[in-house]
């Protein structure tokens, strides 16, 4: 349902013996919202995001994911909680020992929601990673190791896998890190061709604020196959809800919209704010 | 007055609580394993090809070892025995050290520097590259899957190697007997097996078990807690080698020790 509530922070913060990553982060992300995260390294992006997936849990505060109050939730009930969410890794996240085709149809086996039977249900998995690696045009590498695919073609598998179930909210965590220009920004286009065909929440944190704008102002067209400005798409879509955040040493020292960080004043804010 | 600025500082407090923690982690770490022994799902799958690899990678160099360690055995203690005139007594002596003491603490020991590390670095080089993190957040518990099979394995497989080891030890012992000693195939034998009690085989075979229990637990407890990239999977791999060997020899200690007691 559009405006629910999926993921609420209530003044979480998060602390690694000494270390304190979060610090009384509060917002609140809707259902068919695009959150983009950016920060400094260190500013707690990650930690952001691996909280949000129950990965690490807060010290303090109040996590609520789809609704459901996760603070103290106990891992083996994080379970049905994060089989609804489809993640890419910073590093990819990719089983090495398993070929892409395993990789891929690793959350339909072993998801709750799905949990398909690996000897039963062999054909119904084999379409659905199919169509998945389809989807991120890399159908040809069933058979190959992670290993032996280039850093972007391993986080589009990474994408392949987030999106195999169908999840209504994907997290991203700088899925262009380390990446050309080139290769980035057909990563952030699959991403936002996810979004749009299945008017998924999107979180994606990253350091590129190009990333960001291509997510804010860019929408996928299904009938012509590519991306258009959102302003001259034509198909009557709802406007993009892009709600740009700006963590720096844990906390979150911006919350709004993309014109609104780009008219701050602040210095750190003009850091990530490149102006075309 | 620098006790009291260390004191102050918290360093004193940090230095004291780290090795308490890791210890607590560890005991977590352990309970969760036992506790997920008889859950669903069991992995067989992979217990076979741990299985493989620690005890069918693992059998020449501890084929290699017994042999030697017997061999030598029997060397070492015909010299003592002789200025008794009781070379005879060669098979009696190499068999009860090997069964009790050098077969298990020797293959245990091997099998520490094979697969401790490789079990520490497979898990931490997972752990740095987020695999173990994306295993969670794709629905599968990484004790369950991960530490469980390498535990099962290796408390199967361990004293298995251990008996083959304790046996070409004394064939290795027999090699020198029949060859340099000049014994009588059945002299050699017949004592070495006469030596051995029930209560020698029993605490052979209780070792190992123990052993793979400390190898297992702590190669995959310095792999799942790897930070640092790279240069963190070096160290978590080293930590775990020279951390089951220490237990290896504490824990032969006390369990001899219940033995002679007994």
């Amino acid at each position: 349902m559009p405006d629910q509530p999926i993921v609420q922070f209530d003044n979480v913060s998060v602390q690694f013996d000494s270390l304190v990553a979060l610090r009384d982060c509060s917002f609140t992300m809707r259902a068919g919202e695009t959150r983009v995260i950016l920060g400094a390294a260190g500013a707690g992006k990650t930690v952001l995001l691996k909280t949000t997936l129950g990965l690490y849990r807060p010290s303090a505060g109040r996590l609520l994911v789809f609704g459901e109050d996760v603070t103290r939730l106990p891992e083996k009930e994080w379970y049905d909680i994060r089989s609804k969410m489809g993640v890419l890794f910073q590093e990819g996240g990719l089983f090495d020992s398993l070929t892409i085709e395993e990789n891929v149809s690793y959350p339909l086996i072993n998801q709750r929601v799905a949990r398909l039977d690996p000897h039963r249900d062999a054909a119904v998995i084999e379409e659905r990673v199919r169509e998945s690696l389809r989807f991120v045009e890399l159908e040809h590498t069933l058979g190959k190791f992670p290993s032996e695919l280039s850093g972007g073609m391993r986080r589009r598998v990474g994408i392949a896998r987030a999106v195999v179930t169908s999840p209504p909210l994907e997290l991203y965590d700088s899925p262009t890190a380390g990446l050309d220009p080139i290769t980035a920004n057909n990563i952030v286009s699959l991403i936002v061709k996810e979004r749009d065909s299945r008017n998924t929440a999107t979180m994606m944190v990253t350091h590129r604020y190009q990333d960001g704008q291509l997510m804010a102002n860019f929408r996928y067209n299904p009938g012509k196959g590519r991306l258009e400005k959102a302003s001259e798409n034509g198909s009557g879509a709802p406007p993009i809800r892009t709600v740009f955040m700006v963590l720096n040493d844990g906390r979150v020292v911006f919350e709004g919209s993309q014109a609104e960080l780009e008219s701050s004043q602040d210095s750190y804010l003009k850091k990530f704010v490149r102006q075309e | 007055m620098l006790a009291s600025k260390v004191w102050e500082s918290g360093a004193l407090l940090d230095f004291l609580k780290t090795p308490i923690q890791s210890l607590q982690d560890f005991v977590i770490l352990g309970g969760r394993t036992f506790a997920n022994l008889f859950r669903r799902p069991h992995y067989a799958d992979d217990i076979a090809i741990q299985m493989d690899i620690i005890g069918v990678g693992s059998l020449p160099i501890v084929l290699l070892t017994g042999f030697f360690s017997g061999a030598v055995m029997g060397l070492q203690m015909s010299r003592a025995l002789s200025t008794y005139g009781a070379t005879g007594q060669v098979g009696n002596i190499v068999s009860i050290t090997l069964v009790r003491e050098l077969g298990p603490v020797l293959t245990a020991l091997l099998v520490a520097g094979r697969n401790a590390s490789g079990m520490a670095s497979e898990l931490g080089s997972m752990k740095v590259t987020e695999q173990i993190d994306a295993m969670r957040a794709l629905g599968t518990d990484p004790v369950q899957k991960l530490v469980k099979p390498r535990l099962i394995a290796t408390c199967f497989v361990l004293p298995l190697l251990t008996i083959i080891a304790d046996f070409v030890g004394m064939f290795g012992g027999w090699v020198i007997a029949a060859t340099i000693l000049q014994l009588a195939s059945t002299q050699y034998w017949s004592s070495a097996w006469r030596a051995l009690s029930y209560s020698d085989i029993a605490q052979g075979l209780l070792k190992p078990f123990a052993f793979a229990i400390i190898i297992s637990l702590v190669g995959c407890f310095y792999g799942m807690r790897t930070t640092g990239g790279t240069q963190g999977v070096g160290r978590s791999t080293t930590q775990a080698v020279v951390v089951a060997s220490v237990w290896i020899f504490v824990t032969t200690f006390f369990i001899t020790r219940i033995f002679v007691s007994i």
